[in-house]
């Protein structure tokens, strides 16, 4: 008998089927890698087996039983917890790693009302020998890395006794050593009995754990993946097409130096660096979480300094003091995080796909300062065709578009006036397949500037960019001329 | 999870029963009674004071109700862009009650005339505002409290030159001289004036201010940098705007605005009185929150908050002429915006 057994689940949303007939089955003492492109129902499907949202139709038998929980609470309560992809806010900063673990447990009742750092130290102590993991009890949750803030977020989810462990994108801000260390935890997990459904774009996470490989497309399982597993099928699958190799070509990028940076530091701890970038080139930036990739982009885009060094956009010398003063001199950023640091709110003016794109062209494109004439509107159709935006007009509200196309809207707000050179700050973030193959073909197409991405994901780096340089601790290395990593080789055989 | 799009698939079957059909009929009515459900309110009200009370409908009554809210129209204009860039201005109320106060302290004791009054008052709103913004933008003390002490401040400023007295022609000053000037009859006409006999010069003054606001906010590109910063300063920064310039703009409008919402009773009331402008603050602010509920927008809006300020006029005015008790004023206010809140962040929730 199968552990969970989904049977033909449904939900819409309005006029939208987000989950149409889904049906799979996870046995106890696997990992079952979930795949599918944004919109194909991943999250709804976890939505509905962790109880945020109810189905439509269908059923779902949990070890024999009907199981519908109503709640997150009732989900655990029947053994299915979820951990989702941003674990920062599982903690917040003043609570210690053993007060976030039994967070969960003082909301309780019948817990407690008094309690004491002893008692806190040593239930978090048994929460975390249960899982085995080795984790800081003291060390305050801000202090924590990405990797560890997972730990956590597992450790409690597994702290009362679960069959089925969902786990959401675990890997998206992790280096490969910490996905390493998070790999082993799983497979003894796995070993112990735990059933894990483990979602991911990452053919390289999957290949290193799942034991199948289930493909959603357009609210179903369109298929089935057993080891050894045809990951160039099961991309083809996920997007509907052939897959062709993301990486058009290599190009003759020997242009003219148009970005220098000589003797840089970072910080005035880190080991100073030199950096050429030249007209037409695609520099990817790759390095853990920390090591500095922001930062440096950052410092170039004027929204933080260097700590020494100088730097050269077009042989004169770059200090810009603001985002304005770079962006002037030709230089243009789309940083991390398109929620936090490009797009408004929904409901909010601006909000429309037109808006996102126009925002720092304001001052060129209505410079009598009365929004008349409609010429954000016509970038926005530009846009639209030449990136194929999946929108229903420029006037689209930007929530109402997947993660691919907010994306594919940050890049034409920056492509939409010509810069010297483009920083992409983790520009695949939540981004799929298709719609990231159609951003590296937009990046890849323009020869009149230079771009510098910045990246922790070695294969995208490897799909997008001439050449990759590595950071570690806030100072650059660089890595030979076209040698592809392991990682990627094996994703595109 | 609204209508995300699959970026190969082709289009999903659609279901076009007859149910899905009837609820988002439904949806679609729910939705339009929302958004006009201020103006629908509105039109009820008229109606149905009209019908009880004939006095109500004619046009000197109707003219009376808008000169009673210009202030606090002017004033919640004001407030809508502080609220655009994410800001709040607790400071307006005291603003304009010291604005009465300077201008009837400029007038009757420096014995200056209407010319010379108003752009000096203006500009000591504005100065206010240009402070409210240092404390917030440069030494980052947080709006409410920077707006706060603001106020506190203002309310102790005006008793001073005066030693605690109301401002009316042949005041005593603290050191013992009588104030020889008087109310310029020019500037008077501010409060008391009507253009062609019907329409106050307050009034006037009112629609202008909602004019320029609302094209400032919602048709050029300040007013959409203006509610960029409050959506996403960092965003809007990293775009390359200078959100600290743009903060300054909005506390100095706000500033000035309340100026001249000052100017207004000084002109109406001639004389300097000390306890003027007590619930100017929260009328402002409860008709730009008045102002969310209005065509469903969930947001600041200058178009919005004038709906809101003529709303609650309407309302207490009516109540009024069918002999309701001044004390159920607040209560009512207070009802109407609990109501309207309750539109805009309850109601609208479940379909969105």
């Amino acid at each position: 008998m199968p552990l969970l057994h989904v049977d033909a689940l449904s939900r819409s949303f309005q006029s939208t089927r987000a989950l149409a007939g889904a049906t799979l089955t996870i046995d106890a003492g696997e990992i079952v890698a979930l795949m599918g492109a944004n919109g194909a129902g991943k999250s709804t499907l976890v939505k509905i087996l962790s109880g945020v949202l109810p189905a439509d139709s269908g059923t779902i038998t949990l070890s024999g039983q009907t199981y519908a929980p109503r709640t997150p609470a009732e989900a655990a309560a029947a053994g299915v917890v979820t951990v989702h992809q941003s674990t920062d806010l599982i903690g917040a900063a003043g609570l210690t790693v053993a007060d976030t673990l039994l967070l969960t447990r003082f909301s309780q009742r019948g817990q407690p009302f008094f309690v004491s750092r002893a008692s806190i130290r040593r239930q978090a102590q048994a929460i975390l020998d249960a899982a085995g993991f080795d984790l800081p009890l003291d060390r305050d949750f801000a202090d924590l890395t990405a990797a560890d803030r997972q730990l956590v977020a597992i450790a409690r989810a597994l702290a009362n006794r679960a069959d089925l462990l969902i786990l959401d994108e675990p890997t998206a801000s992790l280096s490969i050593a910490e996905s390493q260390r998070l790999f082993t935890i799983l497979k003894r997990l796995r070993d112990g009995g735990l059933a894990i459904l483990y979602i991911s774009h990452r053919t390289a996470d999957l290949e290193a754990i799942a034991n199948r490989v289930l493909v959603m497309r357009g609210g179903a399982v369109a298929g089935a993946f057993k080891r050894p597993i045809d990951f160039a099928a099961a991309i083809e699958t996920m997007i509907g097409r052939k897959l062709q190799s993301a990486r058009p070509g290599i190009r003759n990028t020997e242009g003219p130096p148009v970005f220098e940076m000589r003797d840089a530091q970072l910080r005035s701890d880190s080991a100073p660096f030199d950096l050429v970038v030249h007209t037409g080139e695609v520099v990817a930036i790759t390095g853990v979480l920390g090591a500095g990739k922001s930062r440096l982009l950052s410092a170039i885009f004027g929204a933080s300094r260097l700590a020494a060094g100088d730097m050269y956009l077009d042989g004169r010398l770059h200090r810009p003091k603001t985002p304005a003063e770079a962006i002037a001199a030709g230089v243009a950023m789309a940083a991390e995080d398109r929620h936090r640091s490009s797009l408004m709110p929904a409901n909010w003016p601006g909000s429309s796909l037109a808006a996102t794109i126009s925002l720092p062209h304001l001052s060129k494109w209505y410079p009598h300062g009365l929004l008349f004439g409609g010429r954000e509107r016509r970038e926005a159709e530009k846009a639209i065709s030449r990136l194929r935006i999946k929108a229903s007009g420029p006037q689209a509200p930007i929530a109402s578009l997947s993660g691919g196309n907010q994306q594919k809207a940050v890049l034409a707000r920056w492509e939409a006036e010509p810069s010297r050179l483009l920083l992409l700050d983790e520009p695949f973030q939540g981004v799929d397949v298709g719609a990231r193959y159609d951003i590296i073909k937009a990046i890849r197409s323009r020869s009149d500037r230079a771009t510098l991405i910045a990246t922790s994901d070695p294969e995208e780096a490897h799909e997008v960019a001439d050449r990759i340089l590595v950071i570690d601790h806030h100072s650059l290395a660089a890595v030979p001329h076209g040698t592809p990593s392991r990682l990627s080789e094996e994703t595109h055989a | 999870m609204t209508s995300i799009i699959d970026e190969t698939a082709p289009p999903l079957p659609r279901d076009a029963s007859p149910d899905d059909a009837t609820s988002s009929w439904l949806a679609d009515l729910g939705t339009t009674l929302r958004s006009g459900a201020v103006f629908i309110l509105l039109a009820a009200l008229l109606f149905g004071f009209s019908a009880a009370e004939p006095a109500f409908a004619n046009l000197g009554n109707l003219m009376s109700i808008l000169q009673a809210v210009a202030v606090v129209a002017i004033l919640g204009a004001g407030v809508t862009v502080t609220l655009a860039v994410g800001g709040f201005d607790l400071s307006i109320g005291a603003i304009a009650a010291s604005s009465v106060m300077a201008a009837s302290y400029a007038m009757i004791v420096w014995g200056l005339d209407a010319i010379a009054t108003v752009p000096l008052v203006l500009a000591f709103g504005a100065f206010i505002g240009l402070v409210n913004a240092f404390l917030i933008v440069r030494l980052k003390v947080p709006d409410l409290l920077a707006t706060l002490s603001m106020m506190f401040l203002l309310s102790g400023l005006q008793l001073i030159p005066t030693a605690g007295r109301s401002i009316s022609a042949g005041l005593i000053l603290p050191n013992g001289a009588t104030a020889t000037g008087a109310y310029d009859p020019a500037f008077l006409l501010i409060g008391r004036f009507s253009l062609f006999g019907v329409v106050p010069v307050s009034v006037v003054l009112m629609t202008l201010v909602a004019i320029a606001l609302f094209v400032l906010t919602e048709r050029t590109r300040v007013g959409r940098l203006l509610f960029a910063t409050g959506g996403n300063e960092v965003a809007t920064r990293l775009a390359g705007a200078s959100t600290a310039r743009l903060k300054t703009l909005a506390y100095v409008i706000s500033g000035t605005l309340a100026s001249l919402g000052g100017i207004v009773i000084a002109a109406r009331v001639g004389r300097g009185d000390v306890s003027s402008g007590g619930s100017l603050l929260m009328d402002a602010v409860a008709a730009a929150l008045i102002g969310f509920a209005v065509l469903g927008k969930r947001r600041p809006n200058v178009l919005g908050t004038i709906v809101g300020a003529v709303f609650v006029g309407v309302l207490l005015n009516g109540l009024t002429m069918l002999n309701a008790p001044y004390y159920t004023q607040d209560f009512v206010k207070g009802a109407v915006l609990v109501g309207a809140l309750a539109l805009t962040y309850g109601l609208g929730r479940g379909n969105s």
